[in-house]
């Protein structure tokens, strides 16, 4: 990826991340490049094991050593390799500067200590302030994620909160000390459809309001309609398409970001005898098929996909794709998704 | 929906950091449910083979159990054959553990030793379990006033210490190996009927218990089909380590001089008996109490292996 | 009972769970009207959509439904037998015709049982065939949900979600069922999969004549398979209506909030989309709020809302049903 852009905030570069199993070499990431700009956000899109939440968890450097690994790759934050920095850079950096939210707000949420309070120990942990103003700051954050009837919810315990209301206290938590980048896993999956729209209503918002970059990754490409303006869509352990969201919904020119969109069932449309699906499954990521990783469940795969696994590349202005056949979906000659 | 019954459920995981819970999503992902290719048994047994301890402690059961069935072959000489002249004499090339006050040679009498402590092991385990899987089958699977029963009958089985109530059961029973397995059989259900009523639990509010329910099974069928072949895992690790626990009570039973009787050998007589000499024969107590503690070892590293091999996540 | 082609009616449905604590001599502390005096129908041949949130009821709908819980009160008529009145061995008879397909794939197989061991299991307890037949039954029915039947002595954990889901199906479909209750059944699995199982569930439909109960969350997989949905809230059914009608002229306002806030994939239509976000979460199901239950969320609650419950009415007055249980039906938020 072209470096002339100066306002990218985060860079990830041929990141691999491997896990070392009984059964073999899991590559959960392998290769994938992309970049986060100011005020972004970025959905990465995938289904379970194509590798968006390893991606995740790898720049803040919180794979579990063993069985996983980095081993290879750059994650430039402003220019700084997150690799590169040592335990100490590292815990100043994490949760202060890039903060995450998980899917569960449940086993994310300490169970024996109040909410107010692992909230102050997330100010205290990188802030050099006292309990008192830590105790002031909380209660502004839960104001602003909206927690009602705050003097009780401050202490209690995170049972006695609803799911909806645990996934704001996590993101109180995650922007407590206003970080540039915050990366949402999957935030509202486990949560009701009505709910799901408040957290992410409250997510747009709080970004507005902190000027921060945002990493959402979801399998659910109605959220990251609704919400990204850049989207990574990746399938067993690769990146296959990165663009701007209108490009990756109006003019896919992969065949898997084609086929997501015509296998998903609609609001908006009339109902359909058949739906589209990706016939097969995805494949183990121990025992990757030679050449494109998807080539066995392609309708479009020709000879070519079988020798080697296709270069993420540019194929317009700041359109990529890992497809050999990109180029021919570009152009028309290949028929597409219609609108 | 699921969680009606029961909304006080706590989440045990929750303790964890955040980075690892999703790592160990991720893990489990990866290691357990794709990619997985054997069975658990396979599984469990390719994770014990790389487990040194545990292997230890299999060698050190088979040997035990070798020796126990070959005896005869391999004990050099009679367990109770007196040689007066040989009496309290040392470890030496002809008498290779000493000889005890009655001039019986110790080795071989340690060697017979094993066939007692293993018997009442198994035995006396074997009991526990039945009883156990029994009670707790039907504690967890139909609940209510017979759960509560049990359940608080067990608890009075747990305040009971183990030795004191074995004591109990043999004074009333009187002497004699079969009474043994009954006094420790007896005592030791209750452990195993809480580790299968847990399991039970957790395992028959599960969809598949449901799926075969409105397939119109039966109780008997559910619960031997379904529920059985899931929960196991837990009993084995439990009994195992339970073995070293009934090998020590019988030997402090036969220590006691209530369980065993003479001249038949067993390793918490043979202690009791070479009290009196500890000065001028140590040896007599050394070896019967060196075998009794490399018993229980091998029975416990074995047990903690195969924990660690059925759920690996457990050991974190 | 004036419809001959409804295969299933329920009515007056409640199921409430009593939370009991302490230890030999429990007692109450409070109950959770999980489902609460609910009615509903499902004629012969279609696809019943049952939607609403996590713990509105309608999981515990489709277990009442087959007594594997039993109900507090009501009827359900399975072809104008009522279930709950059945004696063991009708109802032993009865499970034969209606089966039940789960959520998550992981759970609704034994570990510990072969692929065919598990899809035989209803032969087995139904003593159908003997064991030679019933394995060629087995390998028939693998083929049926698009499995390799070579697969026959392979453990669940071998396969994916999507596989494992259709071994499920196969089970499900062993006996020859009429009705298969669908509880959530493509809800734990990947987009592209999801859409496999749905296409298997329709062809299947076809081929054997199914009628289907399809109880899920996801309004827009309800859509697609439903001829007509209700819409439950805190153990009510608050809507029902035909598919079309539901999606494109929501009565109750819980339902319009409920659509609204289901994002489109589309980029486009989604900028100009006006959302409603309902504000505030589900309350407790074991004291539920006065009058009509969804009346501290609804942006259009008035007095009356808080003090008494509104019926289940019928508003369309073009023959077709399209009930709705609110004061100010079809009054836009």
């Amino acid at each position: 990826m072209d470096s002339t852009d100066n306002n990218k905030i985060l860079e990830v570069k041929n990141l691999k991340t491997y896990f070392y199993t009984d059964g073999g070499v899991v590559k959960a990431v392998d290769g994938v490049s992309f970049d986060l700009k100011v005020m972004e956000t970025l959905g990465i899109v995938g289904e379970t094991g194509s590798g968006k939440s390893v991606t995740a968890l790898s720049i803040l450097r919180l794979i579990k050593q063993p069985p996983g690994k980095i081993v290879e790759g750059e994650i430039l934050f402003n220019g700084n390799n997150i690799l590169d920095m040592n335990i100490r850079e590292l815990q100043d950096f994490r949760g202060n500067r890039i903060s995450m939210i998980f899917q569960d707000p449940m086993t994310s949420l300490n169970p024996v200590f109040t909410v107010g309070n692992q909230i102050m120990e997330a100010i205290i942990a990188h802030r050099n302030v006292d309990k008192k103003t830590a105790r002031i700051e909380s209660y502004k954050l839960l104001e602003m994620v909206g927690i009602p009837d705050l003097k009780r919810r401050f202490t209690s315990y995170p049972h006695e909160f609803s799911g909806g209301m645990r996934q704001r206290v996590m993101i109180a938590m995650a922007i407590a000390n206003s970080p540039d980048i915050l990366i949402a896993d999957e935030p509202t999956t486990a949560l009701d459809v009505t709910i799901q729209a408040q957290i992410l209503e409250l997510m747009e918002e709080l970004k507005e309001k902190t000027n921060s970059s945002i990493i959402i990754i979801t399998h659910d490409l109605g959220v990251v309609a609704k919400y990204a303006d850049r989207v990574m869509v990746m399938y067993a352990g690769k990146a296959v398409e990165f663009s701007d969201v209108g490009t990756i919904f109006y003019k896919p020119c992969h065949p898997y970001t084609l086929g997501l969109m015509e296998s998903i069932t609609r609001l908006d449309e009339t109902k359909r005898e058949q739906l589209k699906p990706i016939e097969g499954t995805p494949p183990s990521l121990i025992d990757l098929p030679e050449g494109c990783v998807f080539r066995l469940r392609c309708r479009y795969a020709i000879e070519k996909c079988r020798k080697e696994y296709p270069p993420f590349v540019e194929i317009e202005k700041g359109h990529f794709a890992a497809c050999v056949r990109a180029q021919e979906f570009l152009s028309g000659s290949l028929s597409r998704v219609k609108k | 929906m699921d969680d009606i019954e029961n909304p006080k459920k706590v989440n045990i995981d929750s303790s964890v950091e955040e980075g690892e819970v999703s790592i160990g999503l991720a893990q489990d992902f990866f290691m357990g449910r794709k990619y997985a290719k054997t069975s658990l048994y396979k599984d469990a047994w390719k994770r014990l083979k790389r487990n040194k301890l545990a292997m230890l402690g299999l060698a050190i059961v088979i040997f035990l159990i070798v020796l126990a069935i070959f005896a005869p072959f391999i004990a050099p000489y009679d367990p109770i054959d007196r040689v007066k002249e040989d009496s309290m004499l040392g470890p030496s090339g002809t008498y290779w553990f000493g000889t005890d006050v009655l001039g019986r040679d110790i080795l071989s009498r340690v060697i017979y030793g094993s066939r007692i402590s293993l018997e009442v092991g198994v035995i006396a385990v074997g009991i526990s379990v039945l009883i156990g899987l029994v009670l707790g089958a039907i504690s967890g699977y139909f609940g209510g006033v017979s759960d509560a029963v049990i359940m608080r009958i067990a608890d009075i089985f747990f305040a009971f210490p183990y030795i004191l109530g074995a004591i109990a059961i043999m004074t009333v029973l009187g002497q004699g190996i079969l009474n043994i397995f009954i006094a420790i059989g007896l005592l030791g259900w209750a452990s195993f009927a809480r580790i299968f009523r847990g399991s039970i639990l957790s395992i028959k509010n599960k969809e598949y218990v449901e799926a075969a329910r409105a397939l119109g099974a039966s109780n008997y069928r559910i619960i031997t089909r379904h529920i059985f072949p899931n929960s196991f895992a837990p009993i084995i690790v439990y009994a195992t380590m339970n073995v070293g626990t009934a090998i020590i009570v019988e030997a402090a039973l036969s220590f006691l001089g209530i369980g065993v009787q003479p001249p038949t050998p067993a390793w918490g007589k043979m202690l009791s008996e070479s009290l009196d000499y500890i000065d001028i024969a140590p040896w007599m107590m050394v070896f019967p109490g060196l075998a009794i503690m490399i018993t229980v070892l091998g029975f416990v590293l074995l047990g903690d292996g195969l924990r660690d091999a059925f759920d690996p996540k457990m050991k974190q | 009972m004036t419809d001959n082609n409804k295969l299933l009616e329920v009515k007056n449905l409640k199921k409430y769970f009593n939370l009991r604590g302490g230890f030999l001599f429990q007692k109450s502390q409070g109950t959770v009207k999980a489902v609460d005096d609910i009615s509903f129908f499902i004629r012969k041949g279609e696809t019943f959509g049952l939607v609403g949130e996590s713990g509105c009821g309608k999981s515990t709908t489709s277990r009442v439904i087959l007594k594997l819980t039993a109900p507090t009160s009501g009827h359900a008529y399975y072809k104008g037998e009522d279930i709950f009145k059945m004696n063991n061995h009708e109802l032993f008879k009865m499970r034969r015709e209606i089966q039940i397909i789960f959520q998550d794939p992981y759970a609704s197989l034994s570990p510990r049982m072969t692929v065919g061991d598990i899809i035989s299991e209803p032969l087995e307890i139904h003593r159908i065939s003997d064991k030679k037949s019933r394995i060629s039954k087995v390998k028939e029915l693998l083929k049926t949900v698009g499995l390799n039947p070579e697969h026959i002595n392979r453990y669940p954990h071998e396969f994916s979600g999507g596989q494992r889901q259709r071994i499920g199906i196969a089970r499900a479909l062993a006996l020859t069922p009429k009705l298969i209750l669908c509880d959530e059944p493509v809800s734990a699995l990947d987009v592209s999969v999801q859409a496999q199982i749905l296409n298997l569930m329709n062809g299947l439909q076809k081929e054997f004549d199914l009628t289907y109960l399809f109880i899920a969350h996801d309004l827009s997989v309800v859509k697609h398979v439903s001829n007509r949905v209700a819409v439950m809230y805190l153990g009510k059914i608050v809507e029902v209506a035909n598919s079309e009608d539901l999606y494109k002229s929501p009565l109750h306002p819980y339902t319009m909030g409920l659509l609204s806030a289901v994002p489109i994939p589309d980029p486009e239509a989604e900028k100009q989309r006006k959302r409603i976000i309902l504000e505030g979460d589900v309350p407790s199901p074991i004291d539920p709020p006065s009058g009509c239950r969804f009346h501290p969320r609804c942006p259009n609650a008035q007095e009356i809302c808080s003090k008494s419950e509104p019926e289940l009415k019928n508003y369309d007055l073009s023959g077709n049903e399209h009930l709705a249980a609110c004061f100010f039906a079809g009054k836009p938020i």
